[in-house]
């Protein structure tokens, strides 16, 4: 499973935005598969840690009603270029992915 | 056709069953903040209850929801909030026609700007409400989105 986050964070002023993209498949345990007609059980993220410089911004939590790889965008005060941000999520199977980039 | 019949069982009932079974697999210690119970609630008084200890919450005109009029796919629905109250504590975001509404609580840090950004599934048309916690007091918003293709499918 590609366990990629794509992080873009811009600092404008002393405001600094976030976006992300996650790819996972954030099943949410209702589907069926088309061709076993299987129900393909729940699987999707249930919490991702926005990190400024190691200082925590933002906790999502999530249900299973978020879409197929999720998209997040939050702002926060400060952040300057070349600030770290960190991204990191962990799903309900257990699994977990995290990204590190820099403001731009 | 197919799938719209069983969009429509499956939000009745059976869902429910298969969500808290899988539930039941978590590891849960890894995610001792998560509520659970919060995301399985069903109806959105159920859910505000759970979250945030009641279903009241005060109309605000200092959240602001942007998210599409028409909907054309259910499963891929950008919403955008932006809340302009100080000390936001948490911003969630409700569906109120889905089998279970919450669909995120985003927890605010200290810098956090009031604004997040993402997208949702939506099982059929109904409002979005985004509902903000600041300084100890629950507000909330809500839009109505017309959806014109079901997503709690996937």
């Amino acid at each position: 499973m590609a366990k990629g986050i794509k992080i873009r964070a811009t600092a404008k002023k002393d405001s600094t935005t976030v976006k992300a993209l996650m790819s996972h498949p954030m099943d949410t345990g209702l589907r069926k598969d088309k061709k076993t007609g299987k129900v393909i059980p729940a699987h999707f993220i249930q919490e991702v840690k926005c990190e400024h410089n190691g200082n925590a911004v933002l906790t999502a939590l999530w249900g299973p009603a978020i879409s197929k790889n999720p998209y997040l965008s939050f702002k926060f005060k400060g952040g300057n270029k070349g600030d770290s941000i960190k991204i990191s999520w962990v799903d309900n199977k257990g699994e977990s992915a995290s990204q590190e980039a820099q403001i731009r | 056709m197919e799938r719209r019949t069983f969009l429509k069982g499956s939000m009745a009932g059976s869902a429910v069953a298969v969500a808290v079974g899988a539930g039941l697999l978590t590891p849960q210690s890894v995610l001792a903040a998560w509520p659970k119970e919060a995301f399985e609630a069903k109806g959105v008084d159920n859910a505000m209850s759970t979250l945030f200890g009641s279903k009241d919450s005060a109309a605000s005109k200092d959240i602001k929801i942007k998210a599409p009029d028409i909907a054309e796919n259910g499963a891929v629905v950008p919403v955008s909030i932006t809340a302009a109250q100080s000390g936001i504590e948490s911003i969630s975001i409700l569906a109120a026609a889905n089998a279970s509404p919450l669909c995120a609580s985003f927890d605010m840090g200290a810098n956090a700007e009031g604004y997040v950004s993402t997208r949702i599934k939506m099982g059929k048309t109904s409002k979005v409400i985004a509902v903000v916690k600041a300084g100890g007091k629950v507000y909330s918003a809500s839009k109505d989105v017309k959806v014109t293709i079901g997503g709690c499918g996937g």
